[in-house]
């Protein structure tokens, strides 16, 4: 009896754990739109930042700064839809050169990317939505 | 009898052994470009000779507005490909994975590197200084070239590599990705998609291959 007690504790224990262990860090939603998003990575944004997003050099930068993408999470759509001219501070570096927009990208795809943008090169967890790219959106040129 | 044969078979997969490991060492790699043979005379005798494709002379201003001519690679290895420096493509992940192999053979005077710009409007010698400054090339190992239109194409239909100038593509022009790998006499020894990173590995394999011989 007392064997069978400490079994059924041992192996709740063992479920218990397992459980946790492949919880995600982020839901199922953001798991899928960063799914979609790495396709859309692949063909608009990696041959210049890089498959791991650590940029090339000087000449384009990465996109793992965290800092910078959680200060600036709201000017991130106008970026990868209109592009951006000039100098910008990234990992304590100054990059300089124009980023060609994407503007042939929807509100859904833009949300796809920056959602895989910020949850696997940045530290966020959660779902940048369409809502929050239409919203940015409205904000920028 | 019985005995004879396994002496024979032994002594047969020992050769095989042989022949497989000397043959692993001296491979190389091939010859790349029409060919043709060229029949000539020496003592008396009838000699034929095979007269291979090879990267004729040429004349272009480097980010330095230095004249580099086919002379700066005699007796090295090169690898030369075609790019620009707006180019919002390929060209990226192309310079990425060729700047892997300058940082492999920095500073090694058998190797050398070769970048023309297609983008002849735009991409004057300044601002190729500035871009291969950017991209962390900093001896005169690697060469970004310019030149006239008609020079620039023309050249890169003797390396094999297709380029043009086109408004429907991305950037303005459309060209092959292709890393074309140059041996001492100029003649082309490989052509790997500078985009595919197995061939870019294969590139690496093949330029040791390359410097042995």
């Amino acid at each position: 009896m007392r064997n069978t007690l400490f079994s059924l504790a041992g192996i709740s224990v063992l479920i218990g754990m397992l459980i946790f262990s492949c919880q995600p860090k982020v839901g199922i939603e953001t798991a899928q739109y960063a799914v979609n998003g790495q396709k859309l990575y692949v063909t608009h944004c990696q041959s210049c930042h890089g498959p791991k997003g650590e940029g090339l050099g000087m000449l384009y930068p990465p996109l793992t700064d965290t800092t910078y993408l959680k200060e600036n999470r709201k000017i991130l759509p106008g970026i990868v839809k209109n592009g951006m001219n000039g100098p910008i501070k990234i990992n304590e570096k100054n990059y300089e050169g124009n980023m060609p927009g994407n503007p042939e990208l929807t509100n859904v795809d833009i949300a796809y990317i920056l959602t895989y943008i910020t949850t696997t090169f940045g530290n966020s967890t959660e779902t940048y939505t369409q809502e929050e790219v239409k919203n940015n959106l409205v904000n920028c040129r | 009898m019985k005995l004879k044969l396994t002496t024979y078979l032994s002594a047969f997969a020992f050769s095989s052994i042989f022949v497989a490991c000397t043959e692993t060492n001296e491979k190389k790699l091939p010859i790349i470009g029409e060919r043709a043979t060229e029949e000539r005379i020496v003592d008396g005798r009838t000699v034929v000779d095979t007269i291979y494709h090879q990267i004729p002379a040429f004349a272009f201003l480097n980010q330095d507005s230095v004249e580099i001519t086919e002379k700066y690679f005699d007796n090295k290895v090169y690898v030369a490909n075609f790019f620009f420096t707006h180019c919002p493509s390929i060209c990226p992940t192309m310079q990425r994975n060729l700047l892997k192999v300058y940082e492999k053979y920095k500073d090694d005077e058998r190797i050398a590197f070769l970048s023309h710009s297609i983008d002849f409007k735009y991409d004057s010698p300044s601002v190729l200084k500035s871009y291969a400054e950017k991209l962390g090339v900093t001896n005169e190992q690697w060469q970004f070239v310019t030149g006239e239109k008609k020079e620039i194409y023309g050249i890169a239909d003797k390396y094999l590599v297709y380029t043009k100038e086109d408004q429907d593509a991305p950037g303005g022009y459309d060209h092959q990705s292709y890393l074309v790998l140059i041996d001492q006499q100029k003649r082309i020894r490989g052509a790997y998609d500078g985009t595919n990173d197995e061939q870019v590995a294969q590139l690496f394999n093949d330029l040791e291959t390359l410097l042995k011989e």
